[in-house]
């Protein structure tokens, strides 16, 4: 397949847990376990999970800004786990990154010039005069303008920054961009408006996007294809629309149905899902979210199910769907 | 329904006092809570719900704030000119708040029983034995399962979602009339918040109490609340039943709010988006404040501030546009 741009497989992130006076290592964290997809050139790939589920590590472990433990990170064929540090700087000219919020991401002691050229000096380019008309560019390119070059982080609002948060992104005309709740810290109204300016600038950049969040409505607003994550594992993945008409997976279904729909004449019908989220220092045995199913069987509470493509195009870890366990 | 309002907030303003001058964050604010029912106040940052419902309270940090006029009515009795000493009789008794975070909410260096029963041994007059009773009795009530266990245990060793029901358990312990939420889900998962909701609707059908819920989130307003306040720049720019906001909205920044949500239910091509920014407060002193970023203004919306004109018998909006009513529409 050539046009996929990132694929990932099995990628692990454990952190270990330490204790005892001499610091002994006492267990982990298995914030990602064994984590497995693929990123098409011009898509926008959907993370969605409740905190603690492993999307934003997920996120950072494959530009490496936290180091993987296991696993394959393929960008364009090149496995980015094995490159040197040196390697790993200048192909993160082709990956950027924007974070969730615009008020810790800036430096608020550097002007807009400074924030946006660091980038392009990182990546090389020396001319100053060169690198002055690019950050004007750039700026009127999502949506600022180029005066603001001279201010300072604090003079811009939330919505201003997040603007900058994704210009100094976009710097280095990067092929994938991952957003790591780029909306969530922002108010609706404002909201909207960056969402609008994402998809404006894929189109106009071919940018393939790896959208990270939480709110199940931006994230399908936005998406191509979803991936859900509970516990460190994918459990469901498939096409934006699909996975909201047809959600295969029990949680996926209950994640649905805990929505609060702004439309008062909207009566649920199906019923809460009940506890909490369990210690990923200490999943449970078998498949995750036996703890919390509806639909738990024997099996569950003992085997771990694999993600499996369902129909086409449609992947669920879930004993359900597996051929032998159907009643 | 003729049943007094178990609050009822006349022309409040609440400024905050500053080198640049007065700013008023709440601006001429009037609206009352019956007794069981949920009011939901909607807005966006900056625009006063949270000063207002610190007002009711009487907690909002003085100086540089201050309530500059107005009154508000609890139970009939004005608490605006009320003695430290006897909001503290109030708070808690009469009134009680759920903040944001229930992590910063409770002290981690004491077990929830103990800062459950303070509380109640205080507004009570019980001992401390019979203040252990009823707090357990509250900590099921809110659905916590081994209360008598968590009775001894400190807020670190809880979820958040159980944190919450704790606050929720301590507020509710002495039978208020009315409770504050403040953005009570906001910081929850979504599976939680729907826990939290569902438990919140629940208590308010049992216990018949009085709930006025702050939140940006239009979701949980359809969710859980009767009536709507949307808030904007530090005024009431609407205020309806919650279909009526929803399926009538007349006033621009409510059309344009409900429009930027992106809905699960639909594939909306783009977005509509309400151009420009939240204004800082203080900075708008003639005419409309969502004059700016309104698409349907016209020249006396930058000179005037429209005063909010009733619209039919149960909704009230504040723009130029629905000046007679609704009588000529209908």
């Amino acid at each position: 397949m050539s046009d996929v741009l990132l694929k990932v497989d099995n990628l692990k992130k454990y952190f270990p847990i330490k204790g005892g006076i001499f610091g002994k290592r006492i267990g982990e964290v298995k914030a990602v376990d064994d984590v497995s997809f693929y990123v098409k050139k011009g898509e926008t790939l959907g993370l969605v999970g409740e905190s603690g589920c492993g999307k934003s590590t997920t996120g950072r472990a494959l530009m490496r800004l936290i180091e993987p433990t296991e696993g394959q990170v393929l960008f364009e064929g090149k496995d980015l786990t094995k490159l040197n540090a040196e390697e790993m700087r200048r192909m993160r000219k082709e990956i950027q990154m924007v974070f969730q919020d615009p008020f810790a991401s800036l430096n608020p002691r550097h002007t807009i010039q400074k924030i946006l050229e660091e980038p392009l000096i990182v990546h090389g380019i020396k001319d100053k005069m060169e690198r002055k008309r690019r950050v004007k560019e750039m700026l009127e390119v999502v949506g600022l303008n180029s005066y603001h070059a001279k201010r300072y982080p604090h003079q811009f609002s939330g919505g201003q920054r997040q603007r900058i948060g994704i210009a100094r992104a976009l710097m280095t005309k990067p092929k994938l961009i991952i957003a790591d709740e780029p909306v969530s810290a922002l108010d609706v109204s404002i909201q909207s408006q960056v969402l609008n300016l994402l998809e404006d600038l894929q189109k106009e950049f071919q940018l393939t996007y790896i959208f990270i969040a939480h709110d199940l409505g931006v994230v399908k607003h936005i998406s191509d294809r979803i991936g859900v994550m509970y516990l460190g594992r994918l459990v469901e993945m498939t096409e934006a629309e699909r996975l909201y008409e047809k959600p295969s997976h029990p949680y996926t279904k209950a994640l649905l149905a805990s929505i609060p729909i702004p439309d008062p004449d909207v009566q649920k019908e199906s019923e809460l899902l009940m506890g909490d989220l369990p210690s990923p220092s200490n999943p449970p045995k078998g498949c995750a979210f036996h703890t919390r199913c509806s639909e738990c069987m024997e099996v569950c509470k003992t085997v771990r199910p694999e993600l499996k493509e369902i129909e086409p195009g449609h992947f669920a870890a879930c004993h359900l769907f597996n051929s032998d366990n159907q009643h | 329904m003729t049943q007094a309002p178990v609050l009822d907030v006349r022309e409040l303003r609440t400024s905050f006092f500053s080198s640049d001058g007065e700013i008023p964050a709440v601006d001429n604010i009037s609206f009352s809570v019956k007794r069981g029912e949920i009011l939901g106040i909607v807005g966006e940052s900056g625009c006063g719900k949270s000063v207002t419902s610190l007002s009711i309270m009487k907690l909002v940090p003085q100086p540089p704030g201050k309530i500059v006029g107005g009154e508000i009515l609890l139970n009939g009795e004005d608490i605006v000119p009320a003695s430290e000493r006897r909001m503290r009789q109030i708070r808690g008794n009469d009134i009680a708040m759920i903040f944001q975070e229930p992590m910063t909410s409770l002290n981690p260096l004491f077990t929830i029983g103990n800062q459950l029963t303070e509380g109640i041994m205080l507004h009570k007059k019980v001992k401390k034995k019979a203040a252990t009773r009823l707090g357990i009795d509250m900590l099921k009530l809110v659905g916590l399962p081994r209360a008598e266990e968590i009775m001894k245990e400190y807020p670190h060793q809880l979820s958040g979602g159980m944190r919450q029901r704790v606050m929720i358990a301590m507020a509710l312990s002495c039978d208020p009339k009315l409770l504050i939420a403040d953005e009570p889900t906001t910081a929850l998962d979504v599976t939680i918040q729907a826990q939290i909701l569902s438990l919140m609707k629940e208590l308010n059908r049992k216990l018949d109490t009085a709930i006025i819920m702050i939140t940006h989130d239009l979701g949980v307003v359809a969710e859980i609340c009767q009536r709507v306040i949307v808030m904007y720049a530090g005024q009431v720019v609407e205020e309806a039943s919650v279909r009526e906001i929803f399926k009538n909205p007349k006033h621009p920044y409510t059309i344009g709010l409900l429009e930027s949500v992106p809905d699960v239910r639909e594939k909306k091509e783009r977005l509509y988006s309400i151009p420009g920014n939240v204004p800082r407060p203080g900075s708008i002193h003639q005419g409309c404040r969502f004059a700016a970023r309104c698409d349907k203004a016209f020249d006396r919306c930058f000179n005037e501030n429209p005063p909010l004109y009733p619209y039919g018998d149960r909704h009230a909006v504040r723009c130029f546009l629905h000046e007679s009513g609704g009588e000529a529409h209908e």
